[in-house]
């Protein structure tokens, strides 16, 4: 098999794809890419499927060498990006020869770049999805010199992302909660200190879940654990809310102030530590249907 | 008591009781069942809670609202039937106690060793909920005289197929983890293999026994130590 050699893995490198689902009662996390809009466009670029395997490239410093002419995409996190040292745009797919090496700096703002290839990258699933998840031992980050098997492929012309669509990871950004769960049982006034502060994301948040940190809330009391989501905001009993990313526990017991928009995920995952965040309520019907429309135009 | 409530743009959670008892989990893995027989093509994944079951569905062929019109009957007839106290597999799981908090354990509780692996192995336990980690079964209910809080500072990595305590629960660790629970023995079976179908043994409402073995039988089984 050939594919892409591994020459400088960088520091949290991760193949995922649509995510491990159908585990979940048994503990077992969905993962999956923690930008799914930066993921899918990536996808979309080269004519892939909804969930083809990609990698995750967390903060740059990768470095890898084709061993196959293909073509490739890098959506998401703006890190330099070169081909044999000549400098390439995001957000566009590009060709890449046998023996040119591709390199992805640091990020200079969002945290996290999807590198998808023509016909995406070829590895064993494990549980029906190659999606790695370190703290469940599925996969292992990359590492010189593994290969990233894929098979060769070409396209006529290049193509691009429309700019409405390329994100901007500078601004604070206003995300968008669905409130529900516990929220009734909140005080009216720590909701609406939930929406009018401006939070921070603390560095101690990972894939599994992104920590704020601001004036504490007054949490209610939950006593049963029960089955939780991706997005969902936990209130623990320190008041600093935590919103459960891809690599989320399947159960939790702390109290559910609501629900991160599934479309404003991936805006939160490309906050860097300490970054300002906003939030503002949304109707579940209303972010339904814009979730609908994303599917529908990505062929999920 | 029994509600609907939307939990997010995905997911549908059905709260099926106020308070958790014994005769719940081996129900709720009924009914999971059922509808996933039922409905499971409009649904990526159904999680079972202490008084819950969470609905990951498909957005793109249902809603919550449809969702909830088409359960509706099924729970009306869930509710109706009566319980059956033998549902549920029984899993004999050989278990040699020589646990690192063991000794602590007994004279916290104030009784012997022996006494700890007597009382704990006395007990048929249920499979209450699958979480925390891959495999990882609450198992209850423990015998309040070895019911004891979680450890003050919780362990940074607690050792694969280490059995543990805390306050009315028992479980065993399928994997390396942190954890605050006591240790009091090893299981030298795998609890969780993504090689095996299903990867875990224990499923929700399953029962479980523990049977003691000594140490070379726990190292004959496959256990390292």
């Amino acid at each position: 098999m050939s594919g892409l050699r591994v020459l400088k893995p960088g520091p949290q490198s991760l193949l995922q794809d649509g995510g491990r689902l159908g585990w979940q009662h048994l503990g077992v996390s969905p993962a999956g890419p923690l930008d799914g809009h930066a993921a899918a466009w990536a996808n979309h670029l080269l004519g892939n499927p909804w969930g083809t395997p990609l990698l995750e490239v967390a903060l740059g410093d990768v470095e890898l060498q084709a061993e196959v002419d293909t073509w490739v995409a890098v959506c998401g996190a703006q890190m330099p990006l070169s081909v044999d040292d000549q400098p390439q745009s995001l957000w566009t797919r590009l060709p890449l020869h046998k023996g040119q090496s591709l390199r992805m700096g640091f990020a200079r703002s969002g945290q996290r770049a999807y590198l998808a290839v023509a016909g995406g990258f070829i590895a064993v699933p494990v549980l029906g999805s190659v999606s790695v998840q370190l703290r469940e031992g599925m996969g292992q980050a990359l590492q010189a010199p593994d290969l990233l098997a894929c098979r060769a492929a070409s396209f006529s012309r290049s193509a691009s992302v429309p700019w409405p669509y390329v994100a901007d990871y500078s601004c604070t950004p206003l995300l968008r909660v669905i409130t529900g769960a516990d929220a009734a049982s909140f005080e009216e006034d720590q909701l609406q200190g939930f929406f009018a502060q401006t939070w921070q994301l603390s560095p101690h948040s990972d894939r599994m879940g992104a920590r704020l940190v601001g004036e504490a809330l007054q949490p209610p009391v939950r006593q049963w654990s029960l089955g939780v989501g991706r997005g969902a905001i936990q209130v623990p009993p320190d008041g600093q809310p935590i919103i459960l990313q891809a690599d989320h526990q399947t159960m939790g017991g702390y109290p559910l102030l609501g629900w991160l928009h599934p479309l404003d995920q991936g805006r939160l995952a490309q906050c860097p530590a300490h970054h300002s965040l906003r939030f503002t309520p949304i109707s579940i019907g209303d972010a339904q249907a814009e979730l609908r429309e994303f599917y529908r135009f990505f062929g999920r | 008591m029994m509600r609907f409530e939307p939990a997010g743009a995905e997911a549908l959670l059905l709260v099926l009781a106020d308070q958790p008892d014994a005769q719940l989990p081996p129900r709720i893995a009924l009914l999971a069942e059922r509808i996933r027989t039922e409905l499971g093509e409009v649904l990526t994944d159904l999680v079972p809670g202490w008084t819950s079951l969470l609905l990951h569905y498909d957005l793109m062929r249902t809603d919550h609202l449809q969702l909830a019109e088409r359960l509706k009957p099924m729970l009306e007839r869930w509710l109706a039937e009566p319980y059956v106290a033998e549902a549920g597999r029984l899993h004999e799981l050989p278990i040699w106690y020589g646990g690192e908090d063991l000794g602590e354990v007994a004279r916290l509780c104030q009784l012997s060793i022996a006494q700890v692996i007597e009382l704990h192995t006395a007990v048929e336990y249920r499979v209450g909920a699958i979480g925390f980690a891959p495999g990882f079964a609450y198992l209850a209910e423990l015998d309040a005289r070895l019911a004891l809080p979680r450890r003050a500072t919780p362990r940074t990595a607690v050792p694969a197929g280490s059995l543990a305590i805390a306050e009315r629960q028992t479980a065993i660790y399928p994997q390396s983890s942190p954890g605050g629970w006591h240790l009091i023995g090893s299981c030298p079976w795998p609890l969780f293999d993504v090689t095996q179908t299903p990867p875990c043994p224990l499923a929700l409402g399953d029962r479980v026994r523990f049977r003691s073995i000594a140490e070379r039988d726990f190292v004959g089984e496959g256990g390292r130590l």
